[in-house]
């Protein structure tokens, strides 16, 4: 005599599994951590023997922010907002000759080629942390900008597009050399 | 007229609602594995700064956070209102930022040390002065990959 055994009612399933639902909702989150990234230079404990060549001034561009949040770039003073195009027309300069696929002035009084053209950035201790990430943002801005301008004239689209191989070489052909000099305090924070 | 129609019976049937729990589950099983559960408590006031030329973070796994910002109203009677440094869940001089960075390399696998990535979550109102004092004390322990934690926007608009 088998008895039938009732059925179980799964009517409420859908209630506890939305109340599960929304308790997983409300305490997500996706944020993904996006940011700047850098490679600090190592320590260096005691002074190199053989110095490193000088660099030419005029292979230098100097980005030096002071505690009042004020920009000189080479020895002038510009808001934030020039420093994009002031950093490609830097860059992009091919002062000697040897760079063929720049489109630059070719100023002898400023950089030779990408290769040689070092930005350096200085700070004071009080400057403003906003104001470091813009001007780090810009500087990569105008690095990417020359990039993708590159790679449209070589490939015919933009560095995204690109293969890994095709992106390596437009990298090597501007690089990202941004140095930082060690900070001054003249503010006295 | 059509042979079709039945007589009668206007209603429409009953969506039949079997099937929602099945729905249900399916997206409860998408939230529960996506989900990241914030692991620490901010004793800072941190705004990331905005920036157009970001990058995502690979292995979160292999990201340890450096919260630089104001201290909360709660502590300020304590801790003063400069910026304050945060490494775990309290504030920590900037002398602590070695043992932090041993402890993280502890607590990883050893082939995995190199890849270790410092994240900077700074306040935009911190001066540079204390994040330049971490920078030195990760140059010293060697802990050279780091980076800026902003957010990203399409288009900045910088007014000085």
């Amino acid at each position: 005599m088998a008895r039938k055994v009732p059925e179980v009612n799964a009517g409420s399933m859908a209630d506890i599994a939305f109340m599960l639902l929304i308790f997983f909702l409300v305490t997500t989150t996706m944020d993904v951590d996006t940011g700047i990234s850098r490679k600090l230079p190592p320590m260096q404990e005691e002074e190199l023997e053989n110095k490193p060549p000088p660099i030419k001034e005029k292979n230098l561009f100097e980005v030096i922010a002071n505690v009042n949040d004020q920009l000189l770039v080479e020895g002038n003073l510009m808001s934030v907002n020039d420093l994009r195009d002031a950093t490609k027309e830097f860059l992009n300069n091919n002062g000697d000759g040897t760079c063929d696929y720049c489109t630059g002035r070719r100023d002898p009084h400023s950089s030779d080629n990408p290769y040689k053209a070092i930005i350096t950035v200085q700070n004071d201790r009080g400057t403003s942390y906003n104001l470091y990430i813009a001007v780090q943002n810009e500087l990569v801005a105008a690095i990417n900008e020359l990039r993708d301008e590159l790679a449209m004239r070589m490939y015919g689209m933009p560095m995204a597009e690109l293969n890994e191989v095709d992106a390596k070489k437009i990298q090597k052909m501007f690089p990202q050399k941004i140095s930082e000099a060690e900070p001054v305090n003249l503010s006295g924070n | 007229m059509s042979k079709f129609r039945k007589e009668g019976s206007k209603e429409t049937p009953a969506i039949s609602t079997s099937s929602l729990p099945d729905i249900v589950f399916m997206l409860l099983f998408f939230f529960m594995t996506t989900t990241t559960m914030r692991e620490q408590d901010l004793v800072v006031k941190v705004i990331q700064p905005k920036a157009t030329e970001v990058k995502k973070l690979e292995k979160k796994s292999l990201v340890s956070n450096i919260y630089v910002g104001q201290p909360l109203r709660s502590y300020q009677s304590k801790f003063g209102t400069e910026g304050a440094i945060q490494l775990n869940d309290f504030f920590a001089s900037v002398s602590d930022i070695k043992d932090f960075i041993f402890a993280e390399r502890e607590s990883r696998k050893e082939e995995e040390i190199p890849m270790l990535t410092t994240n900077i979550k700074a306040d935009v109102d911190v001066k540079m002065g204390i994040i330049t004092d971490i920078k030195q004390e990760l140059r010293k322990v060697q802990a050279l990959k780091i980076n800026y934690a902003t957010v990203e926007v399409e288009e900045l608009d910088y007014q000085d």
